[in-house]
Formats: C-alpha cells, sequence, structure tokens
C-alpha cells in the first residue's frame, strides 16, 4: 500500500497542490487524471521525493522520507516524462543503468529480456540520442524495469511510478505498454501512473485520481470517478462518457452538441 | 553526442556492449604510458642514453655524477611530475564533464584553472605573511594547498551559480566560468603587480606552464593531491553514469546525489588545483583526452575515468617530450604543444557537435 496525506507543494510562492490525499494498492494500477497544469506531475513528484513537500508519503506503511536511496531504489522505479542523455550512451548501457542498483545485479541478461518486454528487441547497439522520442521512452522504461524486474520478490510488492508512459507513443506501443504495466499489476506490483488518455485508463486502471486546480476531485474506481459530471467539470468542456457493448468498459467522446474549442480541448488533453 | 557510426555499436551478441574494447584499450593505453615513458627518459637536450645509464647502475660499473643527476635528478623527476599532472588533468576533466552533464566542462576552460592559479599566486605572494608555525608545517605543500582551495572556491561558486533546483545550466555555466575566470585573473594581477623581485621571478617560472624545474620536492608537494583523486575518482564512477541520465533519476537510482556532487567538487579541485601548482595550467588535456575516450570506449565511467588517466599521463609526457627536443638544446613552453594539439580538435568537436550541444 503506498498513501499521501494532505500534500501541499509550494512553487515560487505560488500553492501548486494545496492539501492532497492520494493511495494506490499493490496488484492494481492507479491513475492519476486530469487537465493541464491539474498538479498530476507536481504531486508524482513530490511522493518520489524530487519536489520539497509538506504532508506524509507512506510505503507499506513507513514513511519514504526515513528511507536511504538505496533502500528506495530496490523497492521503487520511477520514469519520468522525458529524459535527455548528456553522452553517447547506447541503448544497452542506459537499461544496464536499472541493473546497478536494483537486487538483481546479478543477472546481465536481463537488459535484453526488458528490451524484449518494451517492444525495442535488437535495439541494444543504437545510440540513444540517435532514437525517437517514443523508443528513448521505452528505453527508460525498460532501464526503469530492469531496477525493479521482480513485482512481488519474497511477496512484498515493488512499485513502478511512471510520468505519462504513453503520451509520446503510438497506439499500438501505447497498447503494449499498458499491457506490460497491467501485467506487472496482476503478478502483484503496484503502478502508479499519470496519464492523460482518459479512455486508455478506464481500459488499464483499476483505481483513477482526477486532480483539478492542485486539488484531489476524486478517487476510486473508474466507472465512479469518470462520470460527465466530474469530467466536464474537471476539464471544463462538454464531454460525454459511454460504454463498450462487449466488455461495459468506459469510453469517451466529447460532446457531440459541442463547440469546435471543447473538441480541440478533448484533443489537448 | 555520437560523433562514430550512425548505426550503433553492432556485433551480434555483444551489441550495445563495449566493456571488452573498453578493457582491451586499457591494456594498450598501460603499453602506451610504459613506452613514452621510456623514450622520454631517453630523449632530451644533453644527449645522455637513459639505457647506458640504466645498464651501468644495474651492473654497478662507473657512471659519471653528471649523467647520474642528469637521469635521476632531471629527467625522472620530470617524467613522474608529467605523469601526475597528466592523469590529474583527464581525470578532473571527465569528472567535472560527467558532473556538469556537459561534454565542454573543463577546469581550465571554466575558471578553476585560474581560481587555482590565483591560489597558487597568493600562495607565492602572501606566503611570507603567513605565521611562522603554519609556513613551517605546510612546507613545500603551501602553493598545492593554496592551489587546491582556490580551485575548490571557484568549482563551488561555479556550481552554485549555475545550478538551479537540480538543473545545471550549461550556458550560465559557460558564461559564469569567464566571469571568475577574469576575476581570479584580476585579484592575480594585482598579486602579481604587488610581488618584489624574488616572488615575479617564481611567478615567471610557474606561470610558463610547463613541467621544466620539475624536482623530487615538487613532484611530493603535488602527489598527494593528486593520487587521493585519482583513487577516489573510480568510486564515483557508477554514480557519474547514473548522473548522466539527470539528478532526479539518479536519485532514484539509489545514488545519494548530494554527497556523491560533494565528493566529485573535491576530487575536481584536488586534482587541478595540485597540477596548476605544479605545472601553471597546461590546457586542452581535460576536454581533448575524455572525448577522444568517449567516441573509442564509450562514457561509461567504470572505463572512461582509468583509461583517461592512462591517456592523459601519456599525452603529456609525450608532449612534454616534444617540447624539449623540437628546438632542442632550447625548450617550448609545453602550453604552446597542447594548445596545437588541442585547439584544432577542441574547434573540431565543435563542428561534429553544432547541432547537438543545444547551448
Amino acid at each position: 500500500m503506498f498513501t499521501a496525506e494532505d500534500i501541499r507543494v509550494s512553487l515560487g510562492g505560488r500553492t501548486v497542490l494545496g492539501g492532497v490525499d492520494f493511495s494506490a494498492a499493490d496488484g492494481q494500477v492507479t491513475a492519476i487524471v486530469g487537465p493541464n497544469g491539474s498538479g498530476k506531475t507536481t504531486l508524482l513528484r513530490a511522493m518520489t521525493g524530487e519536489l520539497g513537500y509538506s504532508g506524509a508519503v507512506r510505503l507499506e506503511g513507513g514513511d519514504v522520507a526515513s528511507l536511504k536511496p538505496w533502500q528506495l531504489a530496490t523497492r521503487r522505479g520511477v520514469l519520468p516524462q522525458s529524459t535527455r542523455l548528456a553522452f553517447p550512451f547506447t541503448v544497452l548501457e542506459v537499461v544496464r543503468l536499472g541493473l546497478s542498483a536494483g537486487r538483481d545485479a546479478g543477472q546481465y541478461d536481463l537488459p535484453h529480456q526488458a528490451l524484449a518486454r518494451v517492444g525495442l528487441p535488437g535495439f541494444e547497439g543504437r545510440f540513444y540520442q540517435e532514437l525517437s522520442g517514443g523508443e528513448q521512452q521505452r528505453t527508460q522504461l525498460a532501464r526503469v524495469l530492469v531496477q525493479v524486474w521482480d513485482p512481488a520478490p519474497e511477496g512484498r510488492p515493488s512499485w513502478l511510478f511512471l510520468d505519462e508512459p504513453v503520451a509520446s507513443l503510438d497506439i499500438g506501443h501505447q497498447l503494449e505498454v499498458m499491457q506490460l504495466v497491467r501485467d506487472y499489476a496482476n503478478a502483484g506490483g503496484g503502478v502508479i501512473a499519470v496519464m492523460h488518455d482518459i479512455n486508455l485508463t478506464a481500459m488499464f486502471a483499476d483505481s483513477v485520481a482526477l486532480m483539478c486546480d492542485g486539488l484531489m476531485v476524486k478517487q476510486g474506481a473508474p466507472e465512479a470517478v469518470l462520470t460527465n459530471d466530474t469530467l466536464t467539470t474537471a476539464y471544463g468542456c462538454q464531454l460525454r462518457v459511454n460504454t463498450t457493448p462487449p466488455t461495459g468498459k468506459i469510453f469517451l467522446l466529447p460532446h457531440v452538441a459541442g463547440s469546435g474549442n471543447a473538441r480541440a480541448a478533448v484533443e489537448k488533453s | 553526442m555520437a560523433v562514430t557510426n550512425h548505426h550503433g555499436v553492432s556485433g551480434g551478441l555483444r551489441a550495445g556492449d563495449r566493456t571488452l574494447r573498453a578493457k582491451r584499450s586499457r591494456l594498450v593505453l598501460v603499453l602506451l604510458v610504459l613506452c613514452v615513458s621510456v623514450l622520454s627518459l631517453d630523449a632530451g637536450a644533453s644527449g645522455v642514453s637513459a639505457w647506458e645509464v640504466l645498464r651501468a647502475l644495474v651492473q654497478g660499473s662507473e657512471i659519471s655524477a653528471t649523467d647520474r643527476v642528469i637521469l635521476l635528478d632531471i629527467r625522472l623527476p620530470r617524467l613522474a611530475l608529467g605523469l601526475l599532472v597528466g592523469a590529474s588533468l583527464a581525470v578532473s576533466g571527465a569528472v567535472m564533464q560527467g558532473l556538469f552533464r556537459n561534454p565542454l566542462a573543463d577546469p581550465g576552460l571554466v575558471g578553476v584553472g585560474a581560481g587555482a592559479g590565483l591560489g597558487a599566486i597568493a600562495a607565492i605572494v602572501l606566503g611570507a605573511a603567513l605565521p611562522t608555525g603554519i609556513a613551517v608545517a605546510l612546507g613545500n605543500y603551501t602553493v598545492p594547498i593554496a592551489a587546491f582551495l582556490g580551485g575548490w572556491i571557484t568549482t563551488l561558486v561555479l556550481y552554485r551559480i549555475s545550478t538551479r533546483r537540480g538543473r545545471t545550466s550549461v550556458a550560465v555555466m559557460l558564461l559564469a566560468g569567464i566571469a571568475l575566470g577574469a576575476l581570479a585573473g584580476a585579484v592575480s594581477g594585482v598579486l602579481v603587480y604587488r610581488a618584489d623581485d624574488a616572488q615575479l621571478r617564481d611567478l615567471t617560472f610557474w606561470g610558463l606552464g610547463s613541467l621544466a624545474g620539475a624536482t623530487w620536492a615538487k613532484v611530493l608537494a603535488a602527489a598527494p593531491l593528486i593520487v587521493i583523486a585519482l583513487v577516489s575518482a573510480p568510486f564515483l564512477a557508477r554514480s557519474l553514469n547514473a548522473l548522466a541520465l539527470g539528478e532526479a533519476s539518479a536519485a532514484h537510482l539509489g545514488i545519494p546525489v548530494q554527497r556523491m556532487k560533494a565528493v566529485a567538487i573535491l576530487t575536481v579541485a584536488g586534482a587541478t588545483g595540485a597540477a596548476v601548482a605544479v605545472s601553471g595550467g597546461i590546457g586542452f588535456i581535460g576536454i581533448v583526452v575524455p572525448h577522444i575516450l568517449r567516441v573509442a570506449i564509450g562514457p561509461d565511467h567504470r572505463y572512461l575515468l582509468l583509461n583517461a588517466a592512462l591517456l592523459g599521463a601519456a599525452l603529456l609526457v609525450g608532449a612534454d617530450m616534444i617540447s624539449r627536443t623540437v628546438i632542442a638544446p632550447a625548450e617550448l613552453p609545453i602550453g604552446i604543444i597542447t594548445a596545437t594539439m588541442g585547439g584544432p580538435f577542441f574547434l573540431w568537436i565543435l563542428l561534429r557537435n553544432r547541432g547537438v550541444l543545444d547551448l
């Protein structure tokens, strides 16, 4: 179980997060959604210790702030929105950086497995800087996976914190990565992902946290959170929630009667 | 900044893995250092053959006092100093580039050398004002320690200015480095102006940027700080690799980033300070050597740092050998040799990477 209580963050005198509660269970995919500037990434960065915050962040009941960096590194991997590299590392060398921290330091086959898992088999010898944005993001995901490869070593869950893991990917790779994330949770790990795509969120997440203006609007099951009212209020445009016939999963369309602005707003988000 | 081939590093099962190449090149570099060292001992204005002297020493036969002095008290300390300074310049360049996440960061380029120089000049000019007890206790180490402090303070200020919220701005770093270097140069100028004749002679010799006048005392004065830096650098390697991903990602990989940065800054300042104190400031080794190696074996600091030390040592001893022999019996300042080699190389790096440097 991962919990954050009353998280407040101020940047440059401006309140970015004004007392947010959040929780994520292991064995589940928990998505954080909301419009641009709603504080999703700020919440993730506060919870991973990248930003100073007031409040309490707990991993399995223990205060995260009391753990040493190397202790945290064996239990949690963090994928940033994008990563630029200063030097010409190959893809294999980048993915291997995950090995040095994780508990699987002896398993030199892992980077190859991880690359295959994110759809980049045979990319080992390519230079990271010459990859496309989506390929770079999947390389970084492979690195994070290698770091916390086992979703539940000795019954204790590992965690993936992902900031927009599929934002720069094509639809095929979006589904591939979301399925990977789903499998990780099914195997006992915990996944927390900042998401923009509501439809993918509804399809793969067990719990959704909807944020707006630095506050948590609602957190719960997708069906409970992704409703016409909450989404229309949060995103400021007319949206209609529908369900797909076979599974009853939610999908979202901009309101047909909405203006061009509404459609633009949906595409942007 | 990939400047080799654009299809990546291929090679079947070992694709993308440059470990073996790095290990092999280390062996080659060790041999190179040995060869250059032997050649350097043998070369010089006096025409004394190192072989004959060594053979005579081993066989216990008579050698002239002059030959013995030339080999053991002039060429040998000069070789030792060259190895130490070359290794130190290259390693501090590599560590600083890793720390700032930029292949252009070099102690000489961003004012750290000038800061260390200011420390050294201050020690030479104002050293007499030190309380006798401290002066005696520091002895030969006064200038290296002052240079170390100067380099350390400059690096610290530079890092503080150019880093905000864990992100180092390269543009700010280069500009701040120019400003700090100019400031250190101005203060150095004031000190030189105040110096008396004897001090001026010391300063002139020091400022030539040369290994000439190497003595065992100088070697011993520089050795501790440089050896500490060389020994501690490999412990930074894993952290510097992680730091290439950015400070936040390095922390998520379990690196104690703040502590590691402090150690890296001390290492660079120590190595640069000691090198500047004994050799005046020799440019370009710190940029050229790590860059060549990144192209040849990749940027993995576990191999880069040690190989840089070896290549830096070999290059500087080689350059020194050229400086002693090319217009013998006179000497060309070694700074001219390294600048002649390094300047065009540096421009070539810039031209090759205009698109990706993103300053």
